[in-house]
């Protein structure tokens, strides 16, 4: 693409090959990590219109993760918003999702059905941090997305605890990124680092769900496993993919959330994305709403969850 | 309930079975007798009647929580339980906990709410239940309605229940498992009884905790000196014990259930038998001194009244292999040579329903292989292999007992129906049905639920996802392409299957990726192993 504009930096919403980028100012950096150090791309402050041909963008925080933005589209009086993914809950990683108003609204709907409803994100760090601290004899795994989930998770405990965590190689760079962003999280330790033989009894890993099963896990021994996903809601997903724990922790909108956003933007027509776009659509067209499905379905374990 | 509700997420949480006695010990450390009950009578397995209708469960949560019809049959897709579902829209709609806790313990719950329902017309029990949601927590509400549908599973075994309610009462685990058998009630006396100190029981009907045998998964000659086991026919009946004490006679399967009322003939038999014996055997269908196929048991325990042309044509023996309980003195400790020759005396010439099951000879066990495979003619599943200098254990320690099977009958079927499992599979296609050629057209013959990894089942899931011809409610019809190599223990004729046939006990045992649909059994060639299993019988 001669222009790409990134909602954020999960690797299913921006790609290399682009000639140039443009994203909210936070989401730089992360951004330039996922496409390439000599890649072209704009950071543009959040709230602050750029012209684009005949169309006036601006991006909006979404509350994802880092640099998360959903993107404003004005040309010839009409208003689209592009959601990309978003959250309504608080995440002291990031800036709040802003409610902006629309004609036509693109919201992404990976949880889109009625019984995904986020408990306080609060509430549910302080379960892991009780889920940890009940563990001392063994090590407690928490597997979770590496780009915003970790993050969010280290930023959480840094309210309850001052231990360090061991953390997976894959979540190093990033970590650091959101540090340099000044984002306050428990201090981390890698665990390629750590001396042969040395007993995790006790710790907290964070690793990505891709090294689970992995000889990279045998250093750890017998085992907590835990995974933190909107997906845990799901009493059956947790005990299918035999977590010990599953933790009902998302960066996408719950079904409250998404409901109440497509109220605030006031648009006259919805377009749906992502996971259980089908079931929104539905349940909008229901209540004489225009809506529509756009783009691809994801139906379970949405990018970045 | 709240207690009950941590306990269970405990136990929900881990696969560590001590992590499992741990939380269970602790949760009977803290709970009202009354409470602790309850809880026993759910993590030994025991359930309560279904109170309300699934359907109407699922009604009920709908309009509650103004969900459609179609809604609730996504969420269902996404998370397989019914129980669960209403309980995450009802969350979902009053956005988390409720205001007000109900603040019941577990007792109060299912004695004053949930027990009163079962006379209660239709409005009252929605009232109820309603009322319920209103306030109770999410896992709160997730509990009430497994146990208004009568579904509530806990993740433990009843061994492992037993083992943790010992150590709470610092007893042997065999004498509380002896006190959980027959028909001991969840109240708080139910539970002061299981955990007291004084070991002298006096319930009369009351039967030993059964001695489970293990599969031999080596050469017998692996078990050493053929001359220190003795070898039986391991019958194809329900294993029971006879309990005759104070007068009476019951007969308990090994599920715990009480059959005597099924077995007016067996009972009859037993008043033959002095006060003060426990036998151990197994109920056959027997006439001319051999067993009749298991399917004509199955008739008779099928019928809801048993009259005198079903005891004829399908007559009960108890085939009695060990003694436990002589002139009320228990012998479960004695070596089982004793027993046996207690044993031989004591059903010798008492009556022709009381038989006794047979030494088989075969002095080395290359002449014990060779009788083995006589097996399927004689009617008997292969050979029983115990230790004689053994004691009568519990539950199903190794060692000692072994039964050594016949192989299982085998063919290969083609996959034609799939539809999703139940709790932790509930969002997985695991149930399958499998058909076999007839003519030019694939007939259903088998439904089968296990054998497959997860990973396979995973894979296949995927594959029926994508591969589904039509859907019927739950139940997918799929392309026919898979061919899986199906295990059974029996097989006889059957009027209520199309095919005509019955198999006993099918699971898969591979996935034949190597074979084309056109390779599957014929339903002939099926038909022709009922032969060699009835020909005995002629």
């Amino acid at each position: 693409m001669p222009l790409a504009v990134v909602t954020h930096a999960h690797a299913d919403h921006a790609v290399p090959g682009s000639a140039r980028y443009l994203c909210a100012a936070p989401s730089v950096s992360l951004l330039r990590h996922r496409v390439g150090p000599d890649a072209a791309i704009e950071g543009v402050p959040y709230g602050e219109p750029r012209s684009l041909g005949e169309a006036r963008v601006s991006f909006h925080p979404a509350g994802h993760v880092l640099g998360s933005a959903q993107v404003r589209v004005e040309r010839g009086g009409e208003v689209w918003l592009v959601t990309g993914d978003y959250k309504r809950e608080p995440d002291p990683t990031c800036a709040p999702f802003e409610p902006v108003r629309c004609d036509v609204l693109v919201t992404e709907a990976s949880y889109a059905l009625p019984i995904f409803r986020w408990d306080d994100p609060r509430e549910v760090l302080r379960d892991v941090h009780r889920w940890w601290q009940g563990n001392s004899r063994r090590a407690s795994v928490l597997f979770c997305y590496v780009l915003g989930k970790a993050q969010r998770i280290l930023a959480g405990l840094s309210e309850l605890t001052d231990r360090p965590v061991y953390v997976h190689g894959a979540l190093e760079p990033i970590t650091g990124i959101y540090r340099e962003a000044g984002v306050r999280m428990l201090p981390t330790l890698p665990v390629a680092e750590t001396a042969k033989g040395r007993s995790f009894a006790g710790e907290l890993v964070l690793a990505p769900i891709t090294a689970r099963g992995s000889p990279w896990m045998r250093r750890f021994g017998d085992h907590e496993s835990a995974f933190a996903s909107g997906s845990m809601r799901i009493r059956g997903q947790r005990r299918r993919r035999s977590f010990d724990r599953g933790f009902a922790l998302s960066d996408h909108a719950d079904w409250p959330g998404i409901l109440r956003t497509i109220e605030q933007s006031s648009a006259r027509r919805v377009l749906a994305t992502h996971g259980y776009r089908e079931a929104l659509v539905h349940w909008l067209r229901d209540r004489g709403t225009d809506a529509d499905l756009v783009g691809l379905a994801h139906p379970t374990d949405p990018e970045g969850d | 309930m709240q207690r009950f509700a941590r306990l269970y997420e405990a136990l929900d949480a881990t696969t560590s079975t001590n992590q499992k006695v741990a939380a269970m010990q602790a949760y009977f450390a803290e709970a009202p007798p009354a409470d602790a009950a309850w809880a026993v009578f759910f993590l030994t397995g025991a359930r309560l009647k279904r109170l309300i209708a699934p359907r109407l469960l699922a009604v009920w949560g709908m309009e509650a929580t103004g969900t459609p019809d179609w809604m609730f049959g996504e969420s269902w897709s996404a998370a397989g339980d019914l129980a669960e579902i209403v309980a995450l829209l009802v969350d979902t709609q009053r956005a988390g906990a409720p205001a007000t806790s109900s603040g019941l313990s577990l007792s109060e719950l299912i004695e004053t709410r949930l027990l009163p329902l079962r006379e209660a017309d239709e409005e009252r029990k929605r009232e109820a239940v309603l009322s319920l949601w209103r306030s109770m927590s999410l896992r709160e509400i997730f509990l009430v309605n497994k146990l208004l549908t009568g579904e509530l599973r806990v993740g433990v075994s009843r061994t492992l229940a037993v083992r943790a309610l010992a150590q709470h009462a610092a007893l042997d685990p065999g004498v509380v498992a002896h006190r959980l058998m027959g028909s001991w009630q969840p109240t708080p006396q139910g539970f002061a009884q299981l955990v007291a100190g004084d070991v002298h029981d006096a319930d009369l009907s009351r039967p030993y905790p059964f001695f489970l045998a293990s599969p031999l998964e080596q050469p017998p000659a692996a078990l050493g000196d053929r001359a220190a086991w003795q070898a039986e026919w391991k019958w194809d009946g329900i294993r029971a014990q006879l309990v005759r004490r104070g007068g009476s006679a019951w007969l308990w399967s090994r599920g715990e259930e009480l059959i005597t009322d099924r077995f007016p003939d067996l009972r009859a038999a037993s008043e033959s038998l002095p006060d003060g014996t426990v036998l151990d055997g197994e109920v056959l269908a027997y006439a001319g001194g051999a067993p009749l196929p298991f399917s004509v048991l199955q008739r008779r325990i099928g019928r809801q009244k048993l009259t005198a042309g079903i005891l004829a044509d399908a007559p009960a023996a108890f085939i009695s292999y060990d003694v436990l309980e002589m002139d009320g003195r228990d012998l479960r400790a004695s070596p089982l040579v004793e027993r046996r020759a207690l044993l031989s005396q004591l059903v010798a010439g008492r009556s022709d329903r009381l038989v006794l099951s047979e030494e088989v000879a075969g002095e080395s066990w290359e002449a014990l292989a060779s009788l083995r495979s006589e097996a399927r003619q004689r009617g008997v599943e292969g050979l029983m292999l115990k230790r004689r200098d053994s004691p009568y254990r519990s539950g199903r320690p190794r060692g000692d007992w072994w039964k050594w099977k016949i192989d299982p009958y085998s063919i290969d079927a083609v996959l034609v129906y799939a539809q999703p499992g139940n709790g932790r599979r509930a969002n997985v296609l695991t149930d399958m049905t499998f058909a076999v050629w007839d003519g030019g057209e694939l007939l259903p013959v088998a439904k089968a639920y296990s054998g497959l990894t997860d990973e396979e089942l995973d894979r296949l899931d995927r594959w029926i996802r994508q591969h589904t011809l039509a859907r019927f409610g739950p139940v997918r019809q799929v392309e026919p392409l898979h061919v899986f190599e199906l295990h059974f223990e029996g097989i006889a004729e059957s009027t209520r299957h199309k095919s005509g046939v019955a198999v006993r006990f099918p699971r898969i045992a591979r996935w034949r990726t190597d074979k084309k649909p056109r390779d599957a059994d014929t339903l002939q060639s099926l038909r022709a192993l009922l032969r060699p299993a009835q020909a005995v019988h002629g």
